[in-house]
This record gives C-alpha cells, sequence and structure tokens, in this order.
C-alpha cells in the first residue's frame, strides 16, 4: 500500500512515459499525461490508436512494458488491489451479463464491491430510473441505449472515485450520445473524476481537457479551445454547388496545403499566408464551377487533429 | 432503366411490432442517399428488405428494376454491400478475400485474375496482396472493403456505417472514394451516425419509430427545420422518438 496515497490531492492520474508493446506493434510510444481530480477528461483518436490499451493500464488490468502510472494516488503495478474498488470501468465492449436481467446484473456488480444497489441508489437514479420499467428483462434483450444506461448504472453502483469511460457512445445515435454526455456533466458535478475515450469529434467539445492520441502517441493536450486555437495555417471554407469536382480541382491549386471535406463546406489550408479567399473563388469560378463561396473560417479541433496527423504522417499511406 | 431503389407504403411487423410502418422513397440513379434514423429507428430492418434478406410484410419495394419477395436471389447479385460488423476475413491474405468474393459473386476465373490485378494496382496494395487482412491497418482495409463490394460492378451498394471508428483524415478519403464511383454512375446507400456526413449526402432520410420523417437535400432539410447543421436537423426530429434504441 502507498504511504502517499492521495498526497497530491491535483492529481488524480499521473502517467510517465508508458509503453506497451504488442509483439511488434507499439500500441503505446512513451506516453505521459495527467488527469486532475473532477476534471472531465477526453481521449480522442480512431480505433487502434491505442485507447483501450492506456485505459486497461490505468484499470490495472495491463502492466506497462515501461514507465510508472498513478491513479488516486495509487500505483496501477504495486497497489491494483487497493485501486480497483475506486475505480468505476465500463469498457468497450458490452461486459454485462446477457443472461441475467437488469436488476441482477446491477446487484451482482454491487455484491462485487460489498455494496448494496440501494446504498448509492441516489448516484444511478438518474440514468437507472429509465431502466426500471424493465428490470425484470434479460440484459440480451436491451436496445443498444439501454445497454449502455446499465453498463454505465453497474460501474456507478459502488460510487467510484474515478470512472473510466472507454467508447461509451460509439455506434450510438446522436439524440442518445447527447443525453449520455448530459448525464457525464452531472455526474462530474457529484465529484467524480472522469476519462473517457471516443472517435468523435464533436465530443471533445464537451470536456474540459482532451488528448489528442494516434497510433500510440499523444499528439496534443489541451483544453478543446486552445487546441483548436493552436491550428496556425490560413484557413477557408469553401462552399460550392459541385463540391467532388471542387475537391479535385483545390487539390490541384499550388497554393492549397490540406483540402478536407467538411460537413457541408470543403476546408482548404492555403500554404501561402498571401493567397486570399478571394483569388480561390475566381479561380473556381474560372474553372466553371458556380454558386462559389470563399470564408475564412475559425479552426476546429477537428482540423487541428488533421493537421497534426498530417504533419506527424508527412504523407499519409493509405 | 428503372430507379435503383423504388418503395411504397413498405412495412414490416415482428408479432405485434410494426419495424418499418409505410415506408415509401426513391433513390435516384448516381444518387449519394443517406439513411439515418435513430438506433431501433427500423433503418437495419429497411436495410435487410432492400438487400433481399428480409421479406417485407406488406407494401412493395423495387431494388435494381428486381422485386423484393420474388426476386431475393436477383437482387443479391445486383447489389454490393459492406459494413463494419461484416466485411472482410481476417484469416485470409488480400490475394484470398479478392478470389473468394470474386468466387461468391460469380465471376469467371479470368474476370477474378484480371480484377485482382486492377483492385491491387488502384489501391496500391500489390506488395501487400499475400498478407493477412487482420495484418492490415483499418483504413487499408476499409477500402480493400469498400473495393471489393464493388467488384461485380454492382448498380447499388450499401453502406452500413462504413466509417465508424477510423481517423478524421482516413473517413474524409472514404467519402472521396464514395463520390468517385457515384460520379461513375453507381448509387450509394449510406448510414450513419456522424451527422457531418450526412451532409455530404445528395438527399438523406431521417427515420424516426419506424416512418421516414423527413426526406430531402440537408439544404431543403435545413430550411425546412430552421436549423444551421444537419446535427440539430436530426435531434429536433428525434428527440420524440418512442422506440429507445435498437440493436446496434
Amino acid at each position: 500500500m502507498a504511504l502517499n496515497h492521495r498526497a497530491s490531492d491535483i492529481m488524480d492520474i499521473v502517467v510517465e512515459q508508458v509503453s506497451k508493446q504488442y509483439g511488434s506493434v507499439m500500441a503505446l510510444e512513451s506516453i505521459s499525461l495527467e488527469v486532475e481530480s473532477d476534471e472531465l477528461f477526453g481521449l480522442i483518436g480512431p480505433d487502434g490508436a491505442g485507447k483501450t490499451t492506456l485505459f486497461r493500464i490505468l484499470t490495472t488490468l495491463l502492466v506497462p512494458d515501461q514507465g510508472k502510472a498513478t491513479v488516486l494516488g495509487y500505483d496501477v503495478v504495486d497497489d491494483w488491489q487497493a485501486l480497483r474498488p475506486k475505480l468505476g470501468y465500463m469498457p468497450g465492449r458490452f461486459s454485462l451479463y446477457p443472461d441475467l436481467s437488469v436488476a441482477e446484473n446491477l446487484e451482482f456488480f454491487a455484491s462485487i464491491f460489498g455494496v448494496k444497489p440501494a446504498d448509492n441508489y441516489d448516484l444511478i437514479r438518474p440514468i437507472y430510473r429509465q431502466l426500471e420499467p424493465f428490470e425484470s428483462r434479460r440484459a440480451h434483450d436491451l436496445s443498444g441505449g439501454m445497454k449502455q444506461k446499465l453498463a454505465l448504472s453497474c460501474a456507478l453502483v459502488h460510487r467510484p472515485e474515478l470512472l473510466v469511460l472507454d467508447e461509451p457512445t460509439t455506434g450510438v445515435d446522436a439524440v442518445s450520445r447527447k443525453e449520455f454526455w448530459d448525464m457525464l456533466k452531472k455526474l462530474k458535478n457529484e465529484g467524480i473524476t472522469i476519462i473517457v475515450a471516443t472517435p468523435y469529434m464533436d465530443e471533445a467539445a464537451r470536456c474540459e481537457r482532451i488528448g489528442l492520441i494516434q497510433e500510440g502517441s499523444l499528439l496534443q493536450v489541451d483544453t478543446p479551445q486552445r487546441i483548436a486555437e493552436s491550428f496556425d495555417k490560413n484557413l477557408v471554407a469553401v462552399q460550392v454547388k459541385d463540391k467532388y469536382r471542387a475537391l479535385q480541382l483545390l487539390k490541384s491549386h499550388e497554393n492549397t496545403y490540406a483540402v478536407h471535406p467538411f460537413g457541408d463546406s470543403i476546408h482548404v489550408t492555403l500554404r501561402d499566408p498571401g493567397t486570399s479567399p478571394e483569388h480561390l473563388k475566381v479561380y473556381l469560378r474560372e474553372k466553371g464551377l458556380k454558386e462559389v463561396r470563399v470564408t475564412p473560417i475559425s479552426p476546429t479541433i477537428e482540423d487541428r487533429f488533421m493537421d497534426l496527423i498530417q504533419s506527424k504522417a508527412n504523407v499519409i499511406t493509405y | 432503366m428503372s430507379l435503383p431503389i423504388k418503395t411504397e407504403n413498405l412495412t414490416k411487423k415482428f408479432g405485434d411490432f410494426t419495424a418499418v410502418d409505410q415506408v415509401t422513397f426513391e433513390v435516384d440513379r448516381g444518387e449519394i442517399f443517406g439513411f439515418l434514423g435513430a438506433n431501433g429507428a427500423g433503418k437495419t430492418t429497411t436495410i435487410r428488405i432492400l438487400t433481399g434478406l428480409l421479406a417485407p410484410t406488406s407494401g412493395d419495394a423495387r431494388v435494381a428494376g428486381c422485386d423484393v419477395y420474388t426476386q431475393q436471389e436477383q437482387i443479391k447479385s445486383q447489389i454490393g454491400y459492406m459494413s463494419q460488423l461484416f466485411s472482410l476475413y481476417r484469416d485470409l491474405t488480400v490475394r484470398e478475400n479478392i478470389r473468394l468474393f470474386g468466387g461468391i459473386y460469380g465471376l469467371s476465373k479470368t474476370e477474378i485474375k484480371r480484377k485482382t490485378k486492377s483492385l491491387l494496382e488502384r489501391l496500391d496494395m500489390q506488395d501487400r496482396a499475400d498478407f493477412e487482412v487482420a495484418s492490415l491497418p483499418l483504413g487499408w482495409k476499409q477500402k480493400l472493403a469498400f473495393s471489393i463490394a464493388l467488384m461485380h460492378d454492382p448498380q447499388l451498394l450499401f453502406l452500413d456505417e462504413p466509417t465508424s471508428g477510423v481517423d478524421p483524415i482516413t473517413r474524409r478519403q472514404f467519402w472521396e472514394q464514395i463520390y468517385e464511383v457515384a460520379s461513375q454512375g453507381t448509387t450509394i446507400l449510406v448510414t450513419t451516425h456522424y451527422m457531418d456526413e450526412a451532409e455530404y449526402c445528395d438527399r438523406t432520410s431521417i427515420m424516426v419509430d419506424g416512418r421516414i420523417e423527413a426526406l430531402g437535400s440537408p439544404d431543403e432539410l435545413k430550411q425546412k427545420y430552421q436549423k444551421k447543421t444537419m446535427n440539430d436537423v436530426f435531434v429536433s426530429l428525434a428527440r420524440n422518438a418512442e422506440r429507445g434504441g435498437g440493436g446496434t
């Protein structure tokens, strides 16, 4: 048992140069990260970036090859037994017992931690209430959104100090995702530190700080706003009728650095700060495109993430 | 030439549960059609009917001119299908996967050879041809699956959440592939939970509780519902859904 447990009340997670390798694949490459107490922290990145590996290390399910990680003041390798009861973990894959009913799953997970569902019912009530009409239904027969709510209830039933959520919203529709994030905000206000992984960029803005992760490396860690602002190139949005043709034309233009479809427009990073939006508009019109609008815009987190990926890989080979 | 997809009052009931409720819509040739809806709204059931995997309870639907009640096998040979869940055989090599699916689609040996060559060239994967699919990065797997779904030159391609989990650049490269094949006349029906991708579609439909609640181009829908983004349109329509989430 660590004597200095919670010596630092500021940091709930301290990861120092953690690496993990599977065969020849570097899943995590010297990751360092700190998450403050009561923070809502998002780990944003695609499949295979290393999100799950990091979460398994933080939840004591996997031992790092190198480096050191401390969670709630406990070393994840040496003090795993003391740490586990303080963690709530919702894995990416639905991991409840499909043959048990809703109520049985909740009771089971409570009993593992030596509590009863009633003990912390105030905490899970806003989530579990929606499941109460289906308490006797087998978990297997629940809809996707309901499974997600039950899994979250089970992860919270012992009132953990840290909640680790691995892609809770993947494959979930936009409405349920919005509801889920509203719930997380409430939990955070209850004093629970939350670290959540997601591949959805639009969810990044709902976190207090985020880490962008790709191929085992943390590319940047900061507040969503500062990450977006750190995009230091000249960005314009092009709106045009024939988007596919415009994409091709913009890519072949000598002064464009990156060209990406982006919602209802195309985001273009200009290579030369001197190239004006007007210049691009004239170019597209001369090529016969109609209804062209080019406007300078502020970058989003996704613009920054794509820029970081591109700079890192220099050439994306696939 | 008949429309790639035409349905009229298409309905599917499971017992007393109406999964798909009198759905009527058409998709034009070369169109990128976004098929959106909340979890459990009936998208998957509709797609299963349109791909010839499930017979409807009532109503009509023709896919590539074939009737969904009586010509299910013809439908299967006219369409391509790709999803996150069903795609390639991980334990087979790239080349073996191409050969396997070529065989399933009924291509001749010569055609399979020719297709293998052109496909590997186009994807720039010649030196990976004998690698197991499991060893490829996710972005490559998706591109390969996409090309294989198009191997038999189908008129119509169903894409069921094709970009889930990939990084934002790969996601956009994937959409450029979609644009490319659509510009060549292939019709695309795509489902996604990324609402910014709905904006890439020519037209989208939004299903709520088994019905198509809205249908139009992203611009039309945003105007009609007075919203700035498709995400806001979607949330305003799906928020009042009574069915809280289904299969996925």
